[in-house]
């Protein structure tokens, strides 16, 4: 097996899915000769013809208007929008066409098409180029949103996302893109889409979280450990739809549950399972639900990025915090 | 700047040698018949509107001429992407009139077309549908399938990037579209004049360097001919068009709308001496023994098929409460079962 990077493992699985899938079509911002501004689809266009891999004009709607009407006709298009900071015009035609088309003929035609999007800060890039609006995308009914965080599983999802019959846009934590490398084995398998996934398991407090955030998370757990408490790690995976059963399960077992994210704190993905285990898990709960976050502010520029992130200090705080509660 | 391309004055005289098909009397009625049955559905549509047994209409009154005459240039194998004011179209196309109650009446199964089935429903966000055509054009290159795709919207929509955008892709790549142009002179209650410094519509497509032309929308022969050659070129290989066709929105936007608000009738009333189906029936009468008898024939047979169709659309039993959650995912995801467990059944 090779040691692949997440940008590695991207790479193959859209590899893999035009080997695969004569209707698999590539398009995006300088995605061709210059093979992505991360190098996500270096190569292919040399292995899989310049009609497959393509350079569109510079237009984000069209880009994702171009994808519904493709995949309303018969292909599986895999488009690439350059930095999430640039995903919000094509909005319009995500929750008012892609991810609608289905219900609103009943079926008689669908939308299998993958939006790709690199999000989140921690790169030291321009302004509109960090952010994490996943809460947006995950608001819309119909769609599927989708995030990897390791190489293994950047390759089994995104390979889930273009097989699915539906619309999937798979948010690609760019901070990790090269921060890790791990055997991937390029068979073609792909992963449950809708699974959350136990990374570390533990009985004192449940941490969930997703994408780059992982690494404060799964550090923060390590930290916790030399103090004798045993944190569980959900690597969320599927922010919609949410796969409820596993955390709900793991909070039964322990009692107390800190959500991590980098997105802004106002109805992110953390209210969503708070309000869940609010619901579902009251008296299994012997303390409140903590959410570490990113601040309520704007994206900072880069000076101030690493204070806007969420630290392994604060989310071991959190979960010490929480841990109080007996 | 050329006139725009017009076979028939507003009198059915013949402004120019007319196109092979338009010789033909057989084709000439069906187009007549497409735009009676057009109108007469419309009419059955706001009765209903009005009576609350249908949602917002929006009227196709005065623009009959554009959507048949567009739908009749098409293949089969075409795909059609309409806005919201294309029943003609649609019709023509093989969509039921008890399918268009059905979507107009709130209910989605009128968009699961049994006819033309690679069609788009109706499309409301304005301008949204030319990037679809875009995609659907590339599906179709991609996939050499000889077709092409027509979208139509107003003249309202391309005032928005998405009709710019696409344009452009559609001229960048040479995908086989056609963009069409429902200039009825008003979007809502701005008129033409304010929605744009362009001196055509047509000309916004020099900036995609491709072909535009102006088409008088009144007259059926000119859009068909029109849109035969626009088709024509996509099956070369020879790329998109758009097509401008000049009409007139004789009613108001919608059901939902009050056009004395900011028109004057006497804005709209000559323009009533334009419209497409006097021009036809004139030339028919003239050129091809269309009678008294012919013509209520047709108005008797298209009266009756809009009530057996209005019938059953009145008959059409809604879909249980299931039935949001059934074609949300091609799959329900378990958080979502469980939301269907709680609405019920009915």
């Amino acid at each position: 097996m090779t040691e692949l990077t997440i940008i590695d493992a991207i790479r193959t699985a859209l590899g893999r899915a035009l080997h695969d899938d004569p209707d698999v079509i590539l398009f995006g911002e300088d995605i061709g000769i210059d093979g992505g501004v991360f190098r996500a689809t270096d190569g292919l266009v040399q292995r899989f013809g310049a009609a497959r891999v393509r350079d569109t004009p510079l237009s984000e709607t069209v880009i994702a208007g171009m994808a519904v009407g493709a995949a309303a006709h018969g292909l599986k298009p895999v488009a690439e929008i350059q930095f999430m900071g640039f995903i919000y015009s094509t909005i319009d035609q995500l929750a008012n066409h892609a991810a609608r088309l289905r219900n609103r003929t009943r079926g008689r035609l669908t939308c299998p098409m993958v939006l790709r999007a690199p999000f989140g800060s921690g790169i030291k890039a321009p302004e509109h180029h960090s952010e994490s609006m996943e809460a947006m995308l995950a608001h819309i009914p119909g769609l599927r949103v989708v995030v990897p965080s390791s190489p293994t599983r950047a390759y089994g999802l995104l390979l889930a996302a273009i097989r699915d019959p539906d619309p999937v846009v798979f948010l690609e934590p760019k901070r990790l893109y090269r921060s890790m490398s791990e055997p991937v084995q390029d068979d073609g398998v792909a992963l449950p889409l809708d699974r959350a996934v136990i990374l570390r398991e533990g009985g004192d407090v449940t941490l969930v979280s997703w994408g780059a955030m992982l690494s404060e998370t799964r550090a923060a757990a390590e930290s916790l450990a030399g103090e004798g408490i045993d944190a569980e790690v959900i690597d969320l995976s599927s922010l919609k739809p949410i796969d409820r059963d596993t955390i709900r399960a793991s909070v039964g077992r322990t009692g107390r549950c800190v959500i991590v994210h980098e997105a802004p704190l106002t109805a992110g993905l953390g209210a969503e399972i708070a309000a869940d285990l609010a619901e579902h898990c009251l008296t299994s709960l012997v303390a409140p639900v903590r959410r570490v976050t990113g601040f309520d502010t704007v994206m900072p520029y880069p000076k101030l990025e690493d204070h806007y992130m969420p630290s392994v200090e604060r989310v071991r705080r959190a979960a010490l915090d929480v841990m109080e509660f007996s | 700047m050329s006139e725009p391309l017009r076979f028939l004055d507003a009198e059915g005289g013949c402004a120019r040698e007319l196109p092979d098909f338009a010789r033909d009397r057989e084709t000439l009625v069906a187009l007549y018949a497409a735009m009676v049955r057009t109108r007469s559905f419309d009419a059955k549509a706001i009765a209903l509107q009005r009576t609350g047994r249908l949602g917002t209409y929006a009227s196709s009154l005065g623009q009959e001429a554009i959507s048949v005459g567009v739908a009749s240039a098409m293949q089969d194998r075409d795909v059609f992407l309409p806005s919201f004011r294309e029943h003609g179209g649609q019709l023509w196309r093989g969509v039921s009139m008890e399918e268009l109650f059905l979507y107009w009446g709130g209910d989605e199964r009128g968009n699961d077309f049994a006819g033309p089935t690679q069609d788009f429903p109706v499309c409301i966000p304005v301008a949204s549908q030319f990037p679809h055509a875009a995609g659907v054009a590339l599906a179709m290159q991609q996939k050499g399938e000889n077709a092409g795709a027509v979208a139509i919207g107003g003249d309202g929509a391309t005032s928005k990037g998405d009709f710019y955008e696409a344009l452009n892709v559609v001229g960048a790549w040479g995908l086989p579209a056609v963009f069409v142009i429902s200039n009825n002179a008003w979007a809502i209650s701005v008129p033409r004049s304010e929605q744009t410094h362009a001196k055509t519509l047509a000309d916004k497509a020099i900036a995609a360097g491709l072909p535009g032309e102006q088409v008088d929308g009144n007259d059926v022969i000119a859009v068909r001919e029109a849109t035969g050659r626009a088709l024509e070129r996509c099956r070369a290989g020879d790329g998109g068009t758009l097509i401008e066709c000049l009409s007139y929105r004789l009613g108001d936007h919608t059901t939902a709308d009050d056009a004395s608000r900011y028109r004057d009738e006497t804005e709209v009333s000559p323009h009533w001496q334009e419209e497409p189906l006097i021009r036809l029936r004139n030339h028919l009468v003239a050129a091809h023994d269309w009678g008294k008898a012919d013509e209520e024939g047709l108005l008797r047979s298209s009266g009756e098929a809009v009530e057996a169709a209005a019938e059953n659309y009145l008959a059409t039993e809604p879909d249980p409460a299931r039935a949001m959650f059934d074609h949300l995912y091609a799959a329900i995801p378990e958080d979502l079962a469980a939301l269907a467990e709680e609405a019920g059944d009915d």
